[in-house]
Protein backbone atom coordinates (compact mmCIF):
# COMPACT_ATOMS: atom_id res chain seq x y z
CA UNK A 1 0.00 0.00 0.00
CA UNK A 2 1.47 3.39 -0.90
CA UNK A 3 2.13 5.61 2.09
CA UNK A 4 -0.27 8.53 2.15
CA UNK A 5 1.24 11.84 3.27
CA UNK A 6 -0.43 13.81 6.03
CA UNK A 7 -2.64 16.73 5.02
CA UNK A 8 -1.80 19.88 6.97
CA UNK A 9 -3.31 22.53 4.67
CA UNK A 10 -6.21 24.22 6.43
CA UNK A 11 -7.87 25.10 3.11
CA UNK A 12 -8.12 21.41 2.18
CA UNK A 13 -9.41 20.46 5.60
CA UNK A 14 -12.05 23.17 5.72
CA UNK A 15 -14.76 20.80 4.53
CA UNK A 16 -14.50 18.88 7.80
CA UNK A 17 -17.07 20.20 10.28
CA UNK A 18 -14.73 20.04 13.28
CA UNK A 19 -12.12 22.18 11.49
CA UNK A 20 -14.72 24.66 10.29
CA UNK A 21 -16.33 24.95 13.72
CA UNK A 22 -13.06 25.79 15.46
CA UNK A 23 -11.92 28.05 12.64
CA UNK A 24 -15.10 30.11 12.85
CA UNK A 25 -14.40 30.73 16.51
CA UNK A 26 -10.72 31.38 15.56
CA UNK A 27 -9.48 28.83 18.07
CA UNK A 28 -7.59 26.60 15.66
CA UNK A 29 -3.79 26.77 15.62
CA UNK A 30 -3.04 23.89 13.30
CA UNK A 31 -4.76 20.82 11.91
CA UNK A 32 -3.46 17.60 10.41
CA UNK A 33 -5.20 14.68 8.78
CA UNK A 34 -3.11 11.54 8.87
CA UNK A 35 -3.94 7.81 8.92
CA UNK A 36 -7.64 8.73 8.54
CA UNK A 37 -7.50 10.62 11.81
CA UNK A 38 -8.07 14.30 12.33
CA UNK A 39 -5.87 16.12 14.82
CA UNK A 40 -6.60 19.70 15.87
CA UNK A 41 -4.15 21.86 17.79
CA UNK A 42 -5.56 24.51 20.09
CA UNK A 43 -4.07 26.92 22.58
CA UNK A 44 -4.18 25.58 26.13
CA UNK A 45 -6.23 28.50 27.36
CA UNK A 46 -8.93 27.74 24.77
CA UNK A 47 -9.31 24.02 25.40
CA UNK A 48 -12.55 24.20 27.35
CA UNK A 49 -14.14 26.57 24.88
CA UNK A 50 -13.03 24.41 21.94
CA UNK A 51 -14.47 21.26 23.53
CA UNK A 52 -17.67 23.09 24.32
CA UNK A 53 -18.04 24.19 20.68
CA UNK A 54 -17.29 20.71 19.35
CA UNK A 55 -19.79 19.18 21.73
CA UNK A 56 -22.64 21.65 21.27
CA UNK A 57 -22.37 22.52 17.58
CA UNK A 58 -25.02 20.61 15.57
CA UNK A 59 -22.51 19.93 12.75
CA UNK A 60 -19.94 18.27 15.00
CA UNK A 61 -21.79 16.75 17.99
CA UNK A 62 -18.78 15.21 19.68
CA UNK A 63 -20.78 14.06 22.68
CA UNK A 64 -18.39 11.53 24.24
CA UNK A 65 -15.03 12.19 25.86
CA UNK A 66 -13.25 8.92 25.12
CA UNK A 67 -9.88 9.62 26.59
CA UNK A 68 -7.41 12.16 27.94
CA UNK A 69 -3.73 11.42 27.79
CA UNK A 70 -0.44 13.23 27.49
CA UNK A 71 2.89 12.97 25.72
CA UNK A 72 6.13 14.36 27.10
CA UNK A 73 8.34 15.68 24.30
CA UNK A 74 11.25 16.46 26.64
CA UNK A 75 13.63 18.23 26.10
CA UNK A 76 11.82 20.42 23.56
CA UNK A 77 9.39 23.13 24.61
CA UNK A 78 6.44 23.37 25.09
CA UNK A 79 7.11 20.14 26.86
CA UNK A 80 3.72 18.45 27.27
CA UNK A 81 1.05 17.69 24.74
CA UNK A 82 -2.25 16.99 26.44
CA UNK A 83 -4.37 14.90 24.09
CA UNK A 84 -8.16 14.81 24.17
CA UNK A 85 -9.94 12.12 22.23
CA UNK A 86 -13.53 12.99 21.40
CA UNK A 87 -16.08 10.72 19.80
CA UNK A 88 -19.38 11.49 18.15
CA UNK A 89 -21.93 8.71 18.54
CA UNK A 90 -24.37 10.14 16.03
CA UNK A 91 -21.79 11.00 13.34
CA UNK A 92 -19.51 8.00 13.98
CA UNK A 93 -16.41 10.11 13.93
CA UNK A 94 -13.44 10.77 16.16
CA UNK A 95 -11.33 13.85 16.59
CA UNK A 96 -8.14 14.41 18.53
CA UNK A 97 -7.49 17.73 20.23
CA UNK A 98 -3.98 18.58 21.28
CA UNK A 99 -3.07 21.41 23.63
CA UNK A 100 0.60 22.14 24.24
CA UNK A 101 1.59 22.92 27.80
CA UNK A 102 4.98 24.38 28.79
CA UNK A 103 7.20 22.49 31.22
CA UNK A 104 7.71 25.56 33.41
CA UNK A 105 4.04 25.91 34.21
CA UNK A 106 2.34 22.61 33.42
CA UNK A 107 -1.30 23.51 33.91
CA UNK A 108 -4.44 23.47 31.81
CA UNK A 109 -8.11 24.01 32.41
CA UNK A 110 -10.09 21.02 33.65
CA UNK A 111 -12.95 19.60 31.59
CA UNK A 112 -14.86 18.38 34.65
CA UNK A 113 -17.52 20.99 34.04
CA UNK A 114 -18.26 19.59 30.56
CA UNK A 115 -17.80 15.88 31.10
CA UNK A 116 -17.60 14.30 34.58
CA UNK A 117 -15.75 11.52 32.73
CA UNK A 118 -12.66 13.75 32.78
CA UNK A 119 -12.29 13.03 36.51
CA UNK A 120 -10.18 9.87 36.44
CA UNK A 121 -8.51 10.65 33.10
CA UNK A 122 -7.23 14.00 34.36
CA UNK A 123 -6.11 12.53 37.66
CA UNK A 124 -4.16 9.91 35.76
CA UNK A 125 -2.40 12.52 33.62
CA UNK A 126 -1.68 14.59 36.73
CA UNK A 127 -0.29 11.55 38.54
CA UNK A 128 1.94 10.26 35.76
CA UNK A 129 2.98 13.53 34.07
CA UNK A 130 2.50 16.24 36.69
CA UNK A 131 0.22 18.35 34.52
CA UNK A 132 -2.17 20.26 36.77
CA UNK A 133 -5.81 20.59 35.76
CA UNK A 134 -7.09 23.91 37.07
CA UNK A 135 -10.63 23.56 38.38
CA UNK A 136 -10.51 19.83 39.06
CA UNK A 137 -12.16 19.36 42.49
CA UNK A 138 -10.10 16.38 43.59
CA UNK A 139 -6.75 16.43 41.83
CA UNK A 140 -4.89 13.71 43.71
CA UNK A 141 -2.67 10.83 42.66
CA UNK A 142 -4.67 7.90 41.36
CA UNK A 143 -2.22 5.17 40.28
CA UNK A 144 0.88 5.89 42.37
CA UNK A 145 0.92 6.06 46.19
CA UNK A 146 0.03 9.46 47.65
CA UNK A 147 3.57 10.17 48.84
CA UNK A 148 5.34 9.14 45.64
CA UNK A 149 7.99 11.53 44.38
CA UNK A 150 8.17 12.41 40.71
CA UNK A 151 5.93 11.62 37.77
CA UNK A 152 6.86 8.28 36.20
CA UNK A 153 5.79 8.81 32.58
CA UNK A 154 7.96 11.88 32.11
CA UNK A 155 10.80 11.17 29.75
CA UNK A 156 13.45 12.27 32.29
CA UNK A 157 12.19 9.65 34.76
CA UNK A 158 14.25 6.45 34.36
CA UNK A 159 12.43 3.30 33.25
CA UNK A 160 13.89 1.35 36.17
CA UNK A 161 12.84 4.09 38.61
CA UNK A 162 15.13 5.83 41.08
CA UNK A 163 17.08 3.50 43.35
CA UNK B 1 7.70 2.65 53.58
CA UNK B 2 5.10 5.26 54.36
CA UNK B 3 3.37 4.60 51.05
CA UNK B 4 2.19 1.20 52.27
CA UNK B 5 -0.37 2.94 54.47
CA UNK B 6 -3.73 2.85 52.73
CA UNK B 7 -4.79 6.30 51.67
CA UNK B 8 -7.06 8.19 51.30
CA UNK B 9 -8.75 8.08 54.67
CA UNK B 10 -12.37 9.07 54.89
CA UNK B 11 -13.88 10.54 58.06
CA UNK B 12 -17.58 10.20 58.88
CA UNK B 13 -19.44 13.41 58.08
CA UNK B 14 -22.15 12.87 60.67
CA UNK B 15 -22.36 11.18 64.03
CA UNK B 16 -24.73 8.49 62.84
CA UNK B 17 -22.72 7.42 59.81
CA UNK B 18 -19.77 5.10 59.74
CA UNK B 19 -16.96 4.34 57.31
CA UNK B 20 -16.67 0.91 55.81
CA UNK B 21 -13.47 -0.05 54.06
CA UNK B 22 -14.31 -2.61 51.38
CA UNK B 23 -11.30 -4.21 49.78
CA UNK B 24 -8.68 -4.36 48.43
CA UNK B 25 -8.84 -8.03 49.37
CA UNK B 26 -12.61 -8.35 49.35
CA UNK B 27 -13.59 -11.33 47.15
CA UNK B 28 -16.37 -9.49 45.34
CA UNK B 29 -14.23 -6.55 44.24
CA UNK B 30 -12.80 -8.65 41.39
CA UNK B 31 -9.15 -8.13 42.03
CA UNK B 32 -7.85 -5.31 44.12
CA UNK B 33 -10.38 -2.53 44.08
CA UNK B 34 -10.72 -0.69 47.36
CA UNK B 35 -13.95 1.09 48.08
CA UNK B 36 -14.36 3.64 50.83
CA UNK B 37 -18.01 3.56 51.77
CA UNK B 38 -19.76 5.90 54.13
CA UNK B 39 -22.90 4.18 55.35
CA UNK B 40 -25.90 5.34 57.25
CA UNK B 41 -27.28 2.10 58.66
CA UNK B 42 -27.46 -0.07 55.54
CA UNK B 43 -27.62 2.82 53.07
CA UNK B 44 -24.55 3.95 51.17
CA UNK B 45 -24.22 7.74 51.19
CA UNK B 46 -20.72 8.04 49.77
CA UNK B 47 -18.61 5.70 47.68
CA UNK B 48 -15.01 6.47 46.75
CA UNK B 49 -13.12 3.96 44.62
CA UNK B 50 -9.41 3.74 45.39
CA UNK B 51 -7.41 2.14 42.60
CA UNK B 52 -3.78 1.73 41.69
CA UNK B 53 -2.92 -1.45 43.60
CA UNK B 54 -2.02 -3.23 40.37
CA UNK B 55 -0.19 -0.35 38.73
CA UNK B 56 2.87 -1.83 37.06
CA UNK B 57 3.82 0.98 34.72
CA UNK B 58 3.14 -0.95 31.54
CA UNK B 59 2.93 2.27 29.52
CA UNK B 60 6.41 3.22 30.68
CA UNK B 61 7.76 -0.27 29.98
CA UNK B 62 6.39 -0.11 26.42
CA UNK B 63 8.61 2.90 25.69
CA UNK B 64 11.70 0.79 26.37
CA UNK B 65 10.70 -2.17 24.17
CA UNK B 66 10.72 -2.86 20.45
CA UNK B 67 7.33 -2.67 18.79
CA UNK B 68 6.99 -6.45 18.61
CA UNK B 69 8.03 -6.85 22.24
CA UNK B 70 5.04 -4.83 23.40
CA UNK B 71 2.57 -7.52 22.27
CA UNK B 72 3.11 -9.82 25.30
CA UNK B 73 2.79 -6.81 27.61
CA UNK B 74 -0.68 -6.10 26.26
CA UNK B 75 -1.86 -9.53 27.46
CA UNK B 76 -1.09 -8.57 31.01
CA UNK B 77 -3.38 -5.57 31.01
CA UNK B 78 -6.67 -7.38 30.78
CA UNK B 79 -6.03 -10.99 31.59
CA UNK B 80 -9.57 -12.02 30.68
CA UNK B 81 -9.42 -10.85 27.08
CA UNK B 82 -5.75 -11.00 26.05
CA UNK B 83 -6.57 -11.40 22.35
CA UNK B 84 -8.61 -8.20 22.25
CA UNK B 85 -5.67 -6.29 23.68
CA UNK B 86 -3.24 -7.93 21.26
CA UNK B 87 -5.58 -7.02 18.43
CA UNK B 88 -5.95 -3.38 19.42
CA UNK B 89 -2.22 -2.83 19.71
CA UNK B 90 -1.48 -4.67 16.46
CA UNK B 91 -4.15 -2.69 14.61
CA UNK B 92 -2.71 0.58 15.89
CA UNK B 93 0.83 -0.26 14.79
CA UNK B 94 -0.42 -1.67 11.46
CA UNK B 95 -2.21 1.62 10.88
CA UNK B 96 1.07 3.48 11.40
CA UNK B 97 2.87 1.06 9.09
CA UNK B 98 -0.07 1.09 6.62
CA UNK B 99 0.11 -2.68 6.38
CA UNK B 100 -2.47 -4.71 4.54
CA UNK B 101 -3.61 -7.78 6.45
CA UNK B 102 -4.60 -10.89 4.46
CA UNK B 103 -8.21 -12.08 4.82
CA UNK B 104 -7.32 -15.33 6.56
CA UNK B 105 -5.52 -13.47 9.33
CA UNK B 106 -8.48 -11.13 9.69
CA UNK B 107 -10.94 -14.00 9.98
CA UNK B 108 -8.71 -15.78 12.48
CA UNK B 109 -8.55 -12.58 14.49
CA UNK B 110 -12.32 -12.18 14.45
CA UNK B 111 -12.85 -15.84 15.39
CA UNK B 112 -10.44 -15.74 18.31
CA UNK B 113 -11.58 -12.30 19.38
CA UNK B 114 -15.15 -13.52 19.70
CA UNK B 115 -14.07 -16.67 21.54
CA UNK B 116 -12.16 -14.38 23.89
CA UNK B 117 -15.29 -12.31 24.41
CA UNK B 118 -17.20 -15.48 25.30
CA UNK B 119 -14.39 -16.45 27.68
CA UNK B 120 -14.47 -13.06 29.36
CA UNK B 121 -18.26 -12.99 29.65
CA UNK B 122 -18.23 -16.51 31.12
CA UNK B 123 -15.86 -15.43 33.89
CA UNK B 124 -18.02 -12.38 34.43
CA UNK B 125 -21.24 -14.40 34.60
CA UNK B 126 -19.76 -17.00 36.93
CA UNK B 127 -18.23 -14.54 39.38
CA UNK B 128 -21.13 -12.08 39.22
CA UNK B 129 -23.59 -14.85 40.10
CA UNK B 130 -21.21 -16.11 42.78
CA UNK B 131 -21.07 -12.63 44.35
CA UNK B 132 -24.84 -12.47 44.51
CA UNK B 133 -25.04 -15.99 45.93
CA UNK B 134 -25.80 -18.31 43.02
CA UNK B 135 -22.92 -20.73 43.32
CA UNK B 136 -23.90 -23.29 40.69
CA UNK B 137 -23.60 -20.93 37.71
CA UNK B 138 -19.92 -20.50 38.44
CA UNK B 139 -19.26 -24.22 37.95
CA UNK B 140 -21.25 -24.30 34.70
CA UNK B 141 -19.42 -21.27 33.29
CA UNK B 142 -15.99 -22.54 34.18
CA UNK B 143 -16.78 -25.88 32.51
CA UNK B 144 -17.08 -24.09 29.15
CA UNK B 145 -14.25 -21.73 29.95
CA UNK B 146 -11.95 -24.68 30.44
CA UNK B 147 -12.75 -25.82 26.90
CA UNK B 148 -11.99 -22.34 25.60
CA UNK B 149 -8.70 -22.21 27.46
CA UNK B 150 -7.78 -25.55 25.87
CA UNK B 151 -8.57 -24.07 22.46
CA UNK B 152 -6.35 -21.08 23.25
CA UNK B 153 -3.58 -23.36 24.45
CA UNK B 154 -3.94 -25.37 21.29
CA UNK B 155 -3.62 -22.36 19.02
CA UNK B 156 -1.01 -20.34 20.90
CA UNK B 157 0.66 -22.63 23.42
CA UNK B 158 -0.68 -20.63 26.35
CA UNK B 159 -3.93 -20.81 28.25
CA UNK B 160 -4.26 -17.21 29.35
CA UNK B 161 -1.40 -15.00 28.19
CA UNK B 162 -1.78 -15.99 24.58
CA UNK B 163 0.17 -13.31 22.64
CA UNK B 164 -1.11 -15.00 19.51
CA UNK B 165 -1.61 -11.94 17.32
CA UNK B 166 1.45 -10.37 15.77
CA UNK B 167 1.97 -7.10 13.99
CA UNK B 168 1.05 -8.10 10.44
CA UNK B 169 -1.12 -11.12 11.17
CA UNK B 170 -1.02 -13.98 13.63
CA UNK B 171 1.95 -15.96 14.90
CA UNK B 172 1.20 -19.26 13.13
CA UNK B 173 -1.50 -21.18 11.32
CA UNK B 174 -3.70 -23.01 13.84
CA UNK B 175 -3.07 -26.77 14.18
CA UNK B 176 -5.61 -29.31 12.84
CA UNK B 177 -6.88 -30.04 16.36
CA UNK B 178 -7.96 -26.44 16.71
CA UNK B 179 -10.59 -26.66 13.98
CA UNK B 180 -12.12 -29.80 15.47
CA UNK B 181 -12.23 -28.41 19.01
CA UNK B 182 -13.56 -25.03 17.92
CA UNK B 183 -16.27 -26.60 15.77
CA UNK B 184 -17.38 -28.76 18.70
CA UNK B 185 -17.44 -25.76 20.99
CA UNK B 186 -19.37 -23.47 18.63
CA UNK B 187 -21.93 -26.19 17.95
CA UNK B 188 -22.71 -26.94 21.54
CA UNK B 189 -22.34 -23.51 23.11
CA UNK B 190 -25.88 -22.13 22.42
CA UNK B 191 -27.40 -25.01 24.40
CA UNK B 192 -24.99 -24.22 27.22
CA UNK B 193 -26.18 -20.61 27.28
CA UNK B 194 -29.72 -22.00 27.65
CA UNK B 195 -28.48 -23.80 30.75
CA UNK B 196 -27.14 -20.59 32.32
CA UNK B 197 -30.34 -18.80 31.47
CA UNK B 198 -32.36 -21.65 32.94
CA UNK B 199 -30.52 -21.14 36.21
CA UNK B 200 -30.86 -17.36 36.38
CA UNK B 201 -33.17 -15.53 33.97
CA UNK B 202 -36.47 -16.35 35.66
CA UNK B 203 -35.01 -17.24 39.04
CA UNK B 204 -37.05 -15.17 41.57
CA UNK B 205 -34.08 -14.68 43.93
CA UNK B 206 -31.88 -13.47 41.05
CA UNK B 207 -34.57 -11.09 39.82
CA UNK B 208 -35.12 -9.76 43.33
CA UNK B 209 -31.42 -9.04 43.74
CA UNK B 210 -30.87 -7.46 40.33
CA UNK B 211 -34.03 -5.90 38.89
CA UNK B 212 -34.21 -2.15 39.46
CA UNK B 213 -30.86 -2.25 41.27
CA UNK B 214 -28.06 0.21 40.45
CA UNK B 215 -29.94 2.12 37.79
CA UNK B 216 -28.18 4.54 35.43
CA UNK B 217 -29.49 6.53 32.48
CA UNK B 218 -28.01 6.84 28.98
CA UNK B 219 -27.12 10.52 29.51
CA UNK B 220 -25.25 9.69 32.69
CA UNK B 221 -23.40 6.88 30.95
CA UNK B 222 -22.19 9.23 28.22
CA UNK B 223 -21.26 11.98 30.69
CA UNK B 224 -19.30 9.56 32.89
CA UNK B 225 -17.41 7.89 30.02
CA UNK B 226 -19.11 4.48 30.16
CA UNK B 227 -18.95 2.25 27.12
CA UNK B 228 -19.70 -1.30 26.10
CA UNK B 229 -22.42 -3.40 27.76
CA UNK B 230 -22.64 -0.96 30.68
CA UNK B 231 -23.71 1.85 28.34
CA UNK B 232 -25.77 -0.40 26.04
CA UNK B 233 -27.69 -1.64 29.07
CA UNK B 234 -28.95 1.92 29.47
CA UNK B 235 -29.82 2.43 25.82
CA UNK B 236 -26.65 3.92 24.32
CA UNK B 237 -26.79 2.28 20.91
CA UNK B 238 -23.08 2.12 20.21
CA UNK B 239 -20.88 -0.82 19.29
CA UNK B 240 -17.53 -0.19 17.65
CA UNK B 241 -17.71 -3.51 15.78
CA UNK B 242 -20.78 -2.25 13.93
CA UNK B 243 -20.30 1.52 13.93
CA UNK B 244 -16.57 1.82 13.24
CA UNK B 245 -15.67 -1.62 11.87
CA UNK B 246 -12.12 -2.87 12.12
CA UNK B 247 -10.35 -6.08 11.07
CA UNK B 248 -13.20 -7.01 8.73
CA UNK B 249 -16.19 -6.87 11.09
CA UNK B 250 -18.19 -5.24 8.32
CA UNK B 251 -18.35 -8.66 6.62
CA UNK B 252 -20.22 -10.25 9.50
CA UNK B 253 -23.91 -10.15 10.30
CA UNK B 254 -24.74 -9.66 13.93
CA UNK B 255 -27.19 -7.87 16.17
CA UNK B 256 -26.14 -5.44 18.86
CA UNK B 257 -28.26 -6.22 21.92
CA UNK B 258 -29.72 -3.12 23.52
CA UNK B 259 -31.73 -2.50 26.64
CA UNK B 260 -33.34 0.63 28.00
CA UNK B 261 -33.78 -0.47 31.62
CA UNK B 262 -30.28 0.42 32.83
CA UNK B 263 -30.28 -1.85 35.88
CA UNK B 264 -28.18 -4.87 36.86
CA UNK B 265 -30.71 -7.28 35.38
CA UNK B 266 -30.68 -5.44 32.03
CA UNK B 267 -26.89 -5.63 31.88
CA UNK B 268 -27.07 -9.33 32.74
CA UNK B 269 -29.59 -10.08 29.97
CA UNK B 270 -27.58 -8.02 27.51
CA UNK B 271 -24.33 -9.86 28.16
CA UNK B 272 -26.08 -13.22 27.88
CA UNK B 273 -27.43 -12.13 24.49
CA UNK B 274 -23.91 -11.04 23.56
CA UNK B 275 -22.72 -14.56 24.32
CA UNK B 276 -25.11 -15.86 21.66
CA UNK B 277 -24.18 -13.14 19.18
CA UNK B 278 -20.47 -13.74 19.70
CA UNK B 279 -21.00 -17.42 19.11
CA UNK B 280 -22.83 -16.60 15.89
CA UNK B 281 -19.98 -14.32 14.70
CA UNK B 282 -17.47 -17.02 15.60
CA UNK B 283 -19.48 -19.52 13.55
CA UNK B 284 -19.55 -17.18 10.53
CA UNK B 285 -15.80 -16.67 10.83
CA UNK B 286 -15.25 -20.40 11.20
CA UNK B 287 -17.43 -21.33 8.21
CA UNK B 288 -16.15 -18.56 5.97
CA UNK B 289 -12.48 -18.98 6.84
CA UNK B 290 -10.58 -18.15 3.63
CA UNK B 291 -7.47 -19.96 2.52
CA UNK B 292 -4.23 -18.10 2.11
CA UNK B 293 -1.51 -16.59 4.16
CA UNK B 294 -1.95 -15.89 7.86
CA UNK B 295 0.49 -12.99 7.85
CA UNK B 296 1.12 -9.91 5.77
CA UNK B 297 3.65 -9.83 2.97
CA UNK B 298 6.03 -7.40 4.64
CA UNK B 299 9.43 -9.04 5.10
CA UNK B 300 10.85 -6.10 7.02
CA UNK B 301 8.15 -6.30 9.66
CA UNK B 302 6.83 -9.87 9.79
CA UNK B 303 9.13 -12.71 10.80
CA UNK B 304 9.79 -15.15 7.90
CA UNK B 305 8.65 -18.77 7.81
CA UNK B 306 10.96 -21.25 9.47
CA UNK B 307 11.36 -23.16 6.20
CA UNK B 308 12.37 -20.05 4.27
CA UNK B 309 14.95 -19.20 6.90
CA UNK B 310 16.70 -22.48 6.27
CA UNK B 311 16.83 -22.02 2.50
CA UNK B 312 16.92 -18.29 1.78
CA UNK B 313 19.65 -15.90 2.83
CA UNK B 314 17.36 -12.84 2.77
CA UNK B 315 14.86 -14.47 5.10
CA UNK B 316 17.63 -15.26 7.56
CA UNK B 317 18.93 -11.69 7.41
CA UNK B 318 15.47 -10.19 7.95
CA UNK B 319 14.84 -12.57 10.83
CA UNK B 320 18.13 -11.58 12.46
CA UNK B 321 17.50 -7.88 11.95
CA UNK B 322 13.91 -7.90 13.24
CA UNK B 323 14.86 -9.87 16.33
CA UNK B 324 17.99 -7.93 17.21
CA UNK B 325 17.19 -4.40 16.03
CA UNK B 326 13.41 -4.40 15.72
CA UNK B 327 11.75 -2.64 12.79
CA UNK B 328 11.25 1.07 12.40
CA UNK B 329 7.81 2.60 12.17
CA UNK B 330 7.21 5.89 10.31
CA UNK B 331 6.73 8.86 12.62
CA UNK B 332 3.13 9.66 13.40
CA UNK B 333 0.37 9.07 15.87
CA UNK B 334 -2.73 6.89 15.76
CA UNK B 335 -5.58 5.94 18.00
CA UNK B 336 -7.30 2.63 17.50
CA UNK B 337 -10.38 1.72 19.47
CA UNK B 338 -11.99 -1.72 19.49
CA UNK B 339 -15.01 -3.14 21.26
CA UNK B 340 -13.58 -5.20 24.07
CA UNK B 341 -15.92 -7.31 26.25
CA UNK B 342 -16.00 -4.39 28.65
CA UNK B 343 -16.32 -1.45 26.29
CA UNK B 344 -14.07 0.74 24.21
CA UNK B 345 -10.49 -0.46 24.51
CA UNK B 346 -8.22 2.00 22.76
CA UNK B 347 -4.53 2.26 22.05
CA UNK B 348 -2.85 5.54 21.33
CA UNK B 349 0.55 4.94 19.78
CA UNK B 350 3.01 7.65 18.83
CA UNK B 351 6.09 6.87 16.83
CA UNK B 352 9.16 9.02 16.37
CA UNK B 353 10.50 6.92 13.52
CA UNK B 354 12.66 4.58 15.60
CA UNK B 355 12.22 0.90 16.49
CA UNK B 356 10.68 1.67 19.88
CA UNK B 357 7.35 3.41 20.43
CA UNK B 358 7.67 6.95 21.73
CA UNK B 359 4.46 6.61 23.68
CA UNK B 360 1.85 3.89 24.09
CA UNK B 361 -1.30 4.76 25.96
CA UNK B 362 -4.14 2.39 26.67
CA UNK B 363 -7.62 3.78 26.95
CA UNK B 364 -9.14 1.49 29.51
CA UNK B 365 -12.82 0.64 29.18
CA UNK B 366 -13.06 -0.23 32.86
CA UNK B 367 -11.62 3.10 34.01
CA UNK B 368 -14.52 4.86 32.32
CA UNK B 369 -17.05 2.36 33.61
CA UNK B 370 -15.70 2.55 37.16
CA UNK B 371 -16.51 6.26 37.27
CA UNK B 372 -20.16 5.28 37.17
CA UNK B 373 -19.85 3.16 40.31
CA UNK B 374 -20.43 6.04 42.69
CA UNK B 375 -23.57 6.95 40.79
CA UNK B 376 -24.73 3.31 40.88
CA UNK B 377 -24.17 2.80 44.62
CA UNK B 378 -25.10 6.03 46.38
CA UNK B 379 -28.52 5.87 48.00
CA UNK B 380 -28.73 2.10 47.69
CA UNK B 381 -28.21 -0.70 50.18
CA UNK B 382 -24.78 -2.02 51.01
CA UNK B 383 -25.62 -5.44 49.57
CA UNK B 384 -26.36 -3.79 46.21
CA UNK B 385 -22.79 -2.50 45.99
CA UNK B 386 -21.67 -6.06 45.30
CA UNK B 387 -24.27 -6.43 42.54
CA UNK B 388 -23.29 -3.06 41.07
CA UNK B 389 -19.57 -3.88 40.94
CA UNK B 390 -20.33 -7.20 39.28
CA UNK B 391 -22.63 -5.63 36.73
CA UNK B 392 -20.03 -3.20 35.34
CA UNK B 393 -17.57 -6.09 34.91
CA UNK B 394 -14.32 -4.49 35.96
CA UNK B 395 -10.85 -5.93 35.57
CA UNK B 396 -8.42 -4.11 37.80
CA UNK B 397 -5.41 -5.05 35.73
CA UNK B 398 -6.83 -2.94 32.92
CA UNK B 399 -7.74 -0.02 35.17
CA UNK B 400 -4.35 0.24 36.86
CA UNK B 401 -2.10 -0.89 34.00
Amino acid sequence: MPVQPAITDLEQLKSRPAVAALQNASLLEKATFDHDELTLYVNRSDIKQACDILRESPETKFNFLADITCVDVFPSEPRFEVIYNLLSHSRKERVRLIARVPGGDPSIESLMGLWPAANFFEREVFDLFGVRFVGHPNLRRIMMPEDWEGHPLRKDYPVEGYR
Amino acid sequence: MAHLNPTPVLEPTEDRTMILNMGPQHPSTHGVLRLLLEIDGETVIKCIPDIGYLHTGIEKTCEAKFYQQVVPLTDRIDYLCPMTNNLTYCLAVEKLLQLEIPPRAQFLRVLLNELTRINSHLVWLGTHALDIGAMTVFLYCFREREELLRIFENVSGQRMMTSYFRIGGVSMDPPIDFWKKTKAFIDKFPSRVDEYEGLLTSNPIWIERTKGVAHITAEECIALGCSGPTARGSGVDWDLRRDMPYTGYEKFKFKVPLSKDGDVYARYLLRVQELRESNSIARQAFDGMPEGSYKADAPKVVLPDREKMKTQMEALIYHFKIVTEGFTVPAGEVYQGVESPRGEMGYYVRSDGTAKPYRVHMRSACLGNLQALERLCVGRLLADVVAAIGSIDIVLGEIDR
